[in-house]
């Protein structure tokens, strides 16, 4: 569900094209989230701000029942990755995860090691200046 | 959570939500006026006017006590999911749902404090019939007097005696539904 | 007196069609995309979104499109258009110990477990204008080198190992929310660091900068700094666990400040902490020394009048929606008042002028 919900809207649309009949039981609706963090790091929970969110629910013509909560407000997203949290319940699950949630995954490694490649090149090699007459 | 309780809320969430919500405005403005709504399904025992306050009035910042026969899975997963609201015991409870026999004792629900008299419960109260008779009604939002098949009277008489404070209610019965704001004083006939 | 003025619709009018198109600027210049502010001018977007107070890249950049730039005004479109949104719940509290950090920097300690990683950092370039930027061209890709992988430790928690740092007490499961009540003093830890995290950067900058010159001094350590991506989770009621939800960009960081000990208490360091939206370092570090700054009656310290310590002067002025607000409503037709204001100054140089005609 997370991969889905950081998945790039458009991305999950092209791996996903056509969607398999359904009954939305909840249509996709815009929200926030009250995102919340620890004083210190560690300590007591406080509010820190905000973010946008678009959740569904949907059941699929076989019963199974997709839930969907993704950043951001792209409806579509959130309809999509219902539809695929369903259908991992469904007999499709292997296809749909050789076919969606593998390549999602993928590039979403590929992203962040590429970022973490970066940070990576900005560590910095301390060396030792040696001063004195000691040596 | 079962099936059954991801159905039966809003279809047109925007225009009902809205609707329903003025039907809630217009039965505390107007105590004793009878409204009728439309577009909630819910689960048995659940009233479709209960079901239609609750979708327009709860939401996660509205902690919801189910009482009696209301207190039960179906109820509860469907408050869950169509309301986010979390389920409480009577003494924290914004809102309070269930038959007059179930809601007893009325003490246990919140009254507000002298600095936020809003801090008080509102009761949704199921009630067999629903009638323009029975106890007679006056106080703000009534012309002369109204009448209302209440449950009983000396309940709402000693409510109306902490006013400021006190309890609000609803009262549901199948799509209709009424309201009796802590304000209205209430006489037996 | 009330007097009613009605008019001016039709300046009105004609001032949103002037702003539209002083908005758009000289049309022989391209026009700015949404994509392009919040990719390339993504440390504004990070400042929308912090005291807007909701994150969403897009929508800050589309404010500050909307806005032609003035980022208060963006805030107060962001703020504006969140109130529309209905809450869907609380987050998890996001655990910074597991940030994918892109920067991460400590000034007290020099090894430490994950190293000193720069980032994207401003701090070691010269300040000299670049005319290279004025002219378009392709940006070579930065370096790149073997990551460790996996999230780096929190320095605190070296000192914490030997009792050397206070600890963080744990709270409310449910921490009280100034978006849903209005802010009331006393004002607890939680509620503070809402109200600076959301708080103008100016004015906590400017607050923070009095501690350091002596208005309620702490002397500061940053303890550590790192920005980089934390995921979000939420528990759903109707599943009855916790999922992702997403990730979002944020800078932490905690400040170490010294700490003599008092009669229960024995000499350590204690904790100011900063946590924002995005990557916005000078913001974090003044808000962890204004938060530090803002303790000092639970760590039994003298109040000196300091105004950073003043929780009432902080927390009620911090917030530049509400600042500007009231500031600019004051440009505002009071003719009415005025009026009032005009004739008792009259009356009274009159009643002057006659008391002093009469002594003569």
């Amino acid at each position: 569900m997370g991969l889905l919900a950081r998945a790039p809207g458009a991305r999950l649309a092209a791996l996903l094209p056509d969607l398999p009949a359904h009954e939305v039981l909840r249509p996709p609706e815009i929200g926030a989230v009250m995102v919340r963090g620890r004083v210190g790091g560690t300590g007591a929970a406080f509010n820190l701000s905000e973010m946008t969110v678009t959740r569904c629910v949907l059941r699929l013509g076989c019963g199974a029942v997709g839930h969907a909560h993704v950043q951001g407000r792209d409806k579509g997203h959130a309809l999509r990755a219902a539809v695929v949290d369903a259908l991992m319940q469904t007999g499709a699950a292997a296809e749909v995860r050789a076919g969606v949630l593998a390549p999602l995954a993928a590039e979403e490694a590929a992203r962040r090691g590429l970022r973490a490649a970066k940070a990576a090149a900005t560590k910095v090699e301390f060396f030792t200046m040696v001063r004195g007459e000691d040596q | 959570m079962r099936a059954e309780a991801l159905t039966g809320g809003f279809a047109d969430a925007p225009v009902q939500a809205a609707q329903g919500f003025r039907a809630a405005l217009e039965a505390l403005a107007r105590p004793g006026q009878i409204e009728t709504v439309a577009g909630a399904a819910p689960p048995a025992p659940l009233s479709v006017a209960a079901g239609v306050l609750l979708l327009v009035l709860a939401d996660a910042t509205t902690p919801v006590h189910l009482a009696g026969e209301w207190d039960c899975p179906a109820v509860r997963d469907w408050v869950v999911f169509h309301c986010g609201a979390p389920l409480v015991g009577a003494a924290d409870a914004v809102f309070a749902l269930g038959d007059w026999a179930a809601l007893q004792p009325v003490g246990r629900f919140a009254i507000g404090t002298a600095d936020y008299p809003d801090r008080a419960a509102t009761l949704i109260v199921e009630l067999p019939v629903l009638e323009p008779a029975g106890v007679r009604l006056r106080g703000p939002g009534i012309a002369d007097e109204a009448a209302l098949s209440l449950p009983e009277v000396a309940a709402f008489q000693a409510n109306r005696a902490l006013f400021p404070l006190g309890l609000d209610c609803f009262f549901t019965c199948g799509d209709r539904l009424a309201g009796l704001p802590r304000s209205t004083r209430v006489e037996a006939v | 007196m009330y007097v009613a003025v009605k008019g001016g619709e039709r300046a009105i009018g004609n001032a949103h069609a002037f702003l539209a198109e002083e908005r758009r600027g000289d049309p022989g210049v391209a026009e700015l995309s949404v994509a392009q502010i919040r990719e390339q001018l993504r440390l504004a977007v990070n400042r929308v979104m912090a005291e807007g107070s909701l994150y969403d890249p897009d929508l800050a950049a589309l404010a500050i499109k909307q806005a032609r730039g003035d980022l208060i005004e963006a805030v107060f479109l962001i703020r504006a258009y969140r109130t529309t949104l209905p809450r869907f719940g609380g987050s998890v509290p996001v655990e910074t110990g597991q940030m994918a950090v892109v920067r991460r920097v400590s000034a007290t300690f020099k090894d430490l477990p994950g190293g000193q990683v720069l980032g994207p950092t401003f701090d070691y370039t010269h300040r000299l204008l670049d005319f290279k930027l004025a002219a378009e061209g392709e940006v070579p890709v930065a370096p790149m080198a073997l990551a460790s992988g996996g999230p780096v430790p929190h320095v605190m928690a070296m000192l914490d190992r030997d009792g050397l740092i206070e600890q963080e007490p744990q709270g409310a499961a449910v921490p009280p929310d100034l978006t849903r009540e209005p802010l009331e003093m006393p004002a607890g830890r939680p509620l503070r660091l809402q109200a600076l995290a959301r708080g103008d950067e100016g004015f906590v900058l400017s607050m923070a900068y009095s501690t350091q010159r002596g208005y309620g001094r702490t002397h500061a350590f940053v303890g550590e700094l790192r920005i980089g991506a934390v995921a979000v989770e939420m528990e759903i009621p109707e599943l009855g666990f916790a999922v992702e939800i997403g990730e979002i960009e944020l800078t932490e960081c905690e400040t170490v400040n010294q700490f003599k000990g008092s009669k229960t208490e024995p000499a350590q360091f204690t904790r100011g902490y900063g946590l924002v939206l995005g990557q916005s370092e000078r913001k974090a570090i003044a808000m962890s020394l204004v938060d530090r700054a803002l303790r000092w009656e639970e760590l039994g310290e003298d109040f000196t009048g300091a105004p950073a310590q003043d929780a009432e002067f902080v927390l009620y002025h911090c917030d530049n929606i509400q600042a500007t607000g009231f500031l600019e409503h004051i440009k505002l037709p009071h003719y009415v008042d005025f009026q009032a204001e005009l004739e008792l100054v009259r009356r009274l140089r009159a009643e002057a002028l006659g008391q002093a005609e009469a002594a003569e």
